[in-house]
């Protein structure tokens, strides 16, 4: 922003570019709307969901800067709790197991949080990695996950108990609004100033300190927030698979949504969708073809070549773009 | 779909094999998916040459079933029960697939297997472990061809205590699949008059084994029993060979170890170490010319999981003509009612929990100067006969036997 500007031609400016930004997102819904007419809906769902995931993940690393090496724990923490509660009871509606996943995952985040956040940088990393673990050897021994084999045939279920989820298409709305919630949510958290504070933190957490905030109870809520977003896509992910498995919970998780939110562009609110849809979309379309044997390498080489020549990500840098050219 | 084609097919079933009106073959092909690990720790069990022997099959059978292709579809499931379920709801979803083989980690197998149920197509198991998988997770709508962790603990565990081994020392996995091990071999030892006479649990997963295997050393059992699998086993069977237990006179017993595991490992390292097979490629003369075929395509002798693979996708292309239909059921019923004889199994039948019994062999690694050559590993010591080997339908908990 050039230094002559009048404050009200900066309102225009902030006015119009929050009505681009609106029309953008008028625009994603109804892209996802039609979506599962052109393709397949389980695979967009299962899009969405890491998108939940990710978008959950970056809420913590790209506005409050904290790396969170543990999220495994919390998707699965959400899986397990609701593909526990509807196959055991099975008058239970979908919605209310999810919810009780999602609030499971939230506490698993406070407890997690109120230890994690003493610390800083890589500690602050090494400690979530370590809480996770824990979690993993929890969930691969305790009686009702199935350990090694998972937790199988979760029942669909019925929408308030009148909607059937039973149908590929029924489940993908359902998912969508799911989705929408959680990503408007932290849309909220960003913009509110409450935000403001995190990223205060992000950029100097002593500077906001000397300001008179308390930065712990900042960092801890943003913590409990974004756990119980992750659970809340765990807990989607098991009604869409209709199992919950041992691969949620293990650190290779925590290291894939490391890579798409990196991928699509950490600190932006589109990029863990973006990366979460190219991720998952590589993995598909890589699986099946004859080059299957290489998913791993490919990506870790699309990782590298991120990393190394734009670090932002996709989204991150796409902003850039246009901020050079078309300010 | 075209109609004409379609009406003629039928005409032509229904001139075949009379009486079966519903017969007919869905979307004009027999659609295979193969479903399998094909870049992690189970590739060289089932894996790429997994589909190559699958290839084989559908080649050795024409190509075509009645005058209808049989088309190949292949994913890679890393293992991920997600990616599994996924890609076998696309398949069916999309692309109309009739059958999903191959199929190695349980928790994929069982996620996989549920969908087969709900969707009412066929998947036949040849890679996966668990007995669970015929038992309280049984369907329909799978067979489990090849092997099982039953066989592999009790065939193993009977076999040696009958030969004299009796005291044993067990070395366990910390988890689910781990104490299920230790629990069949401990009945088995004891039913037979043998003893337990120590056992230590490791956490899952372990690579440094130096205390455990000090131990075993230490408890003077004659057999120490490795109730882990993959690369747990690897570790430990290395270990092992380090402190020299071989040669300090006690025996080990794999519970769940495979050709692959045998020939990465080397015969130094695994020399003497008992296990149980459903198939070694030198078996008889109609599995060596089979594995030597298999060799000339791929370099490497197969697998049980890959001989299984053949066997099994055969079994179903017969059935398939045999019926003229590729529905699950007619399908099913019709493997069943055939016994299996091939390069594989003798004999071999498919019960009505879906499990495939077969003889299973007790085998040795063979010392590396018995050896005559890289794949030339195992001395056959016993056949298990089939009613022995596997688990009983009395003790079976699958609904379909109950009900």
């Amino acid at each position: 922003m050039a230094m002559s500007d009048s404050p009200r031609v900066t309102a225009t400016r902030q006015r119009s570019a929050r009505r681009r930004l609106g029309l953008l997102y008028v625009g994603l819904i109804v892209l996802g709307l039609v979506a599962p007419f052109v393709a397949y809906p389980v695979f967009l769902m299962k899009i969405l969901c890491f998108a939940l995931f990710a978008s959950a993940f970056n809420l913590l690393l790209g506005f409050a800067g904290l790396l969170s090496f543990g999220h495994a724990a919390f998707l699965a923490t959400g899986a397990y709790i609701t593909g526990f509660l509807l196959s055991t009871y099975p008058g239970l509606t979908p919605e209310l197991g999810i919810l009780i996943g999602t609030l499971g995952s939230a506490v698993l985040g406070m407890l997690f949080g109120i230890l994690a956040i003493r610390r800083q940088g890589i500690y602050f990393a090494m400690i979530t990695l370590a809480l996770a673990q824990m979690m993993f050897f929890f969930f691969i021994q305790a009686p009702f996950t199935g350990g090694e084999d998972g937790l199988h045939g979760v029942p669909r279920g019925k929408l308030f108990g009148l909607f059937s989820l039973q149908s590929n298409l029924a489940l993908y709305y359902f998912v969508f609004a799911v989705f929408v919630l959680g990503f408007a949510l932290i849309q909220r958290t960003v913009h509110s100033p409450f935000g403001q504070v995190l990223k205060a933190i992000r950029e100097n957490e002593p500077r906001a300190v000397s300001l008179g905030y308390d930065t712990d109870t900042y960092k801890l809520v943003a913590f409990v927030i974004s756990a119980g977003l992750a659970g809340l896509a765990g807990a989607t992910k098991t009604l869409v698979f209709q199992l919950a498995s041992l691969g949620d919970a293990h650190w290779h998780m925590s290291g894939e949504v490391i890579l798409m939110t990196l991928l699509g562009g950490v600190g932006t609110l589109l990029g863990p969708l973006v990366g979460a849809s190219l991720v998952i979309g590589l993995q598909h379309q890589l699986s099946q073809s004859p080059l299957g044997d290489w998913v791993s390498v490919i990506l870790g080489t699309i990782f590298v070549l991120c990393v190394l020549s734009f670090r932002s990500g996709i989204i991150g840098e796409l902003q850039k773009l246009v901020k050079r050219n078309f300010k | 779909m075209n109609v004409i084609k379609y009406s003629t097919l039928t005409a032509a079933a229904l001139l075949l094999a009379p009486g079966l009106a519903q017969a007919e073959i869905s979307g004009d092909a027999v659609k295979i998916g193969y479903l399998a690990d094909m870049s992690g720790t189970y590739r060289d069990l089932a894996g790429p040459g997994g589909l190559e022997a699958l290839n084989m099959a559908i080649e050795d059978f024409g190509g075509e079933v009645n005058g209808a292709p049989i088309e190949v579809l292949s994913a890679d499931d890393r293992n991920s029960a997600d990616v599994g379920a996924n890609t076998v709801r696309g398949w069916i979803d999309q692309d109309d697939v009739d059958l999903v083989a191959g199929m190695v980690a349980s928790s994929v197998t069982i996620a996989v297997t549920n969908i087969l149920e709900q969707q009412d197509k066929l998947g036949i198991v040849s890679g996966s472990a668990a007995s669970s998988i015929t038992n309280e997770h049984c369907t329909p709508n799978h067979i489990h061809w090849v092997y099982d962790t039953y066989p592999m603990a009790n065939g193993t565990a009977k076999a040696i205590v009958d030969e004299g081994g009796d005291t044993w020392f067990l070395l366990t996995a910390d988890y689910a699949f781990g104490h299920a091990l230790e629990s069949d071999v401990e009945t088995v030892v004891k039913e037979n008059g043998g003893e337990i006479v120590g056992k230590v649990r490791h956490p899952f997963p372990t690579s440094d084994f130096s205390s455990y295997i000090l131990q075993a050393q230490g408890s003077g059992a004659k057999i120490v029993g490795l109730a882990n699998a993959g690369s747990d086993t690897v570790n430990a069977l290395t270990t092992a060979s380090q402190f020299g237990l071989v040669q300090s006179g006690q025996t080990l017993a794999g519970l769940l170890i495979f050709l692959n595991d045998v020939q990465a490992l080397g015969l130094d390292v695994t020399q003497g170490l008992q296990l149980t097979t459903g198939w070694y490629w030198d078996m008889d003369d109609e599995s060596r010319e089979w594995a030597n075929r298999y060799y000339e395509r791929t370099q490497r002798m197969p697998t049980m999981v890959q001989a299984g693979i053949y066997s099994s996708t055969l079994h179903y292309l017969n059935a398939v003509a045999e019926t003229g239909s590729d529905d699950a059921a007619t399908v099913r019923e019709q493997m069943a009612a055939t016994p299996v004889n091939d390069m594989f199994a003798d004999d071999g039948r498919i019960r009505e929990d879906g499990r495939m019994v077969h003889d299973m062999y007790l085998v040795e690694v063979k010392s590396p100067s018995e050896s005559e050559g890289e794949w030339d590993l195992y001395e056959i010591l016993r056949t298990i006969p089939a009613e022995e080997a596997f688990r009983p339908l009395s003790e079976s908990q699958c609904s379909l036997v109950k009900g």
